[in-house]
């Protein structure tokens, strides 16, 4: 795969000398054409990526510019969220739990949120202006985005209830779960040693369990 | 209620919550399963669709199956998720020979149900890190050159449900996250190409023009080995529910970043940290903490003949069929076991065998009406073996749900009747 990176940057140094080559009594759109082996696409204007260039990273870059607050999020998240997460974050019927969950990741049954589980918040106002409220993506303003995110991040302890969330600072907020990930991945895993046993192989062959017994197969038939 | 059943606690609540009217198992009635024949059409009397004019061409201007063939179809469990749109369904693999699954069984994963993109109105963006910020057409698309290649499919959390015990009872429910195509498209190298990669690149975030605007980080390397951008799937145009009309492929790697409806593609210099890649596909350890970027399906395979779905119907001789793959590279080697992982048999690889593709096997065998534990156990060229549950979960406990790759075990009865059990 490296061999491939590299490839690639050898040919853009052939392409900038053929190119160098070429600028006596040639102007930009013939040397910009040999850059191009295809010629294919048009070339994106300023305005048309801003309008779909809408991701946040974790260091803040791609927030747009705006603010808001948990006070002034709590009304948005009342009408436009709860309905499906619930008036506290605890989530009806099978939607996502937003807030607790703190202190379950090692039991027997976790509770994955936002406080809980997220590792950074400029995923949270990532996923919200995209994608929420479900089926209603991108509708909420970015002010107003800011204001929920603030809201969550405050009803899972994380900010001040009038800390004013920004562009300036979604960057910055530490997630109570930021370290709880690693890498790289570590798999292969759970190899026999050995290789594959083929004859006589010690395992238990006692039966512990039968999906039957669970009951919970749709029928489908 | 034995050790295995006490953990299902929360499973329980749901289905008794919803779906009261679907409890029950599938596969009943064995032995008497095969259909019951009308004399009059067999030997040596005329069958009674011989003597007549059939139905002319165009009958069906897009053929559709035999009407004999109407419970071959996906499947969803309705208590796994909240809404149908943000859902999944599983692919038939019990009813499929070969490796390609047709476009119609292929299992669907929606996050904001199925967009209806008009293909003259689809635009995919290239922006930030390259030397040009591009925009192509569908038409542009199909102008480059093209690559055609065979892969599967696989979500992380196939086989999801099955980390704490046996839970579904079906080959199509715990193994159906799967399938598999020919992919038409463009190679992202050429892409790249196209829009001149700066050498700060080494992530491209991949978005959807979906509803969910589902958008993972992939790195540049992979970027450039061997994804595409896929139009077609097995030689038209991609359905709806699988991105029409334009797909990421990401070769081996888990379905989640298969980006659908792609319209957008940014260079960066860091992974991007989106919902799926943070909250959602990383593998919850023991102590809590979390596996992040685990991208490569590893190999797996399935017995899908005999399963709780197709049990056995007669004794003497009969037919093993299974699946296997792996997301390293092509799969060598698939045995199988009758009795449960004491003793195993090399089972026949039937080509084509292709890198990151369902490969088909098969078994001849006797059956005397003996009860049988039957597994399978695939092999890639890497050297990999496909491991135990036990083995999966000593190193990674119960909580993970993704990248279940385990061997399952499907209990065979004296009366043919077969069931998914848990063995330990």
């Amino acid at each position: 795969m490296f061999a491939l990176v590299n490839l690639n940057v050898k040919f853009h140094l052939v392409l900038a000398l053929g190119a160098a080559g070429i600028v006596i009594g040639a102007l930009a759109v013939p040397a910009l054409a040999a850059d191009r082996p295809f010629n294919l696409g048009k070339i994106a204007t300023a305005e048309e990526v801003a309008g779909w260039d809408i991701d946040v990273r974790p260091d803040g870059k791609g927030a747009p510019v705006g603010s808001g607050t948990a006070s002034l999020g709590e009304e948005i998240y009342a009408e436009r969220c709860a309905g499906c997460h619930g008036d506290f974050g605890e989530g009806i019927d099978r939607w996502p739990v937003l807030v607790g969950g703190q202190g379950s990741l090692q039991t027997h049954d976790p509770v994955k949120t936002v406080g809980s589980y997220w590792p950074y918040a400029s995923t949270i106002y990532d996923y919200i202006y995209r994608a929420m409220p479900f089926g209603e993506a991108q509708s909420l303003s970015h002010d107003e985005t800011y204001s929920v995110v603030a809201y969550l991040l405050n009803m899972n302890d994380v900010i001040d209830e009038d800390f004013t969330l920004s562009n300036e600072n979604i960057g910055a907020v530490k997630m109570p779960n930021r370290d709880g990930f690693f890498l790289p991945d570590p798999r292969p895993d759970g190899q026999p040693k050995g290789g594959p046993c083929m004859k006589n192989c010690q395992v238990s062959t006692k039966i512990i369990g039968r999906a039957r017994n669970i009951d919970v197969t749709p029928e489908g038939q | 209620m034995d050790k295995q059943d006490e953990k299902y606690s929360i499973s329980r609540r749901q289905i008794l919550g919803g779906a009261a009217a679907t409890l029950g198992g599938i596969a009943t009635a064995p032995l008497a399963t095969a259909a019951e024949s009308n004399p009059a059409n067999l030997p040596p009397n005329v069958s009674e669709w011989t003597p007549y004019l059939g139905a002319g061409v165009d009958a069906n201007p897009y053929g559709v199956p035999s009407e004999h063939e109407s419970h071959v179809i996906r499947r969803n469990v309705e208590w796994l998720t909240a809404s149908t749109e943000s859902s999944v369904n599983f692919t038939p693999l019990q009813d499929l020979d070969g490796i390609v699954t047709p476009n119609g069984l292929c299992f669907e994963r929606h996050h904001g149900g199925v967009p209806e993109v008009i293909p003259a109105d689809y635009r995919l963006m290239i922006n930030g890190l390259v030397d040009r910020e591009l925009i192509f057409t569908l038409d542009d698309l199909k102008r480059f050159p093209q690559t055609n290649r065979f892969h599967f499919l696989e979500c992380a959390a196939n086989g999801g449900m099955e980390w704490r015990g046996a839970q579904l009872n079906g080959c199509q429910y715990t193994f159906g996250m799967v399938h598999n195509v020919q992919y038409s498209g463009v190679k992202l190298s050429d892409i790249c190409r196209e829009a001149g990669v700066k050498p700060s690149a080494k992530w491209v975030l991949a978005e959807g023009g979906d509803s969910a605007g589902m958008n993972r980080s992939v790195p540049i390397e992979k970027i450039l080995d061997d994804c595409m951008i896929a139009y077609s799937m097995n030689g038209e145009a991609l359905r709806p529910e699988q991105g029409y009309p334009a797909r990421l492929v990401v070769p081996g790697w888990e379905g989640n970043m298969w980006v659908k409806w792609i319209r957008r593609l940014e260079f960066g210099d860091q992974p991007y940290m989106a919902r799926e890649e943070t909250s959602k596909y990383t593998d919850l350890l023991p102590n809590g903490k979390a596996r992040m970027f685990t991208w490569v399906m590893d190999a797996k395979s399935v017995v899908t003949s005999p399963c709780p779905e197709k049990p056995m119907i007669a004794k003497g001789q009969n037919l093993l069929k299974g699946l296997a793959w792996s997301g390293r590279g092509k799969i060598t080697r698939v045995d199988v076991s009758l009795d449960g992982g004491v003793n195993w048999q090399t089972a026949e690889l039937h080509g084509p065998v292709l890198s990151k593709s369902l490969t088909r096997f098969t078994l001849p065998f006797v059956w005397n009406g003996e009860e049988m534990m039957v597994q399978s156990r695939a092999m890639d060229e890497t050297g990999y073996v496909q491991p135990t549950i036990d083995a999966l979960q000593k190193e990674r406990g119960v909580n993970s749900i993704y990248h279940n790759n385990a061997i399952a075990t499907w209990l065979v009865k004296s009366n043919g009747e077969v069931e998914n059990v848990r063995l330990g």
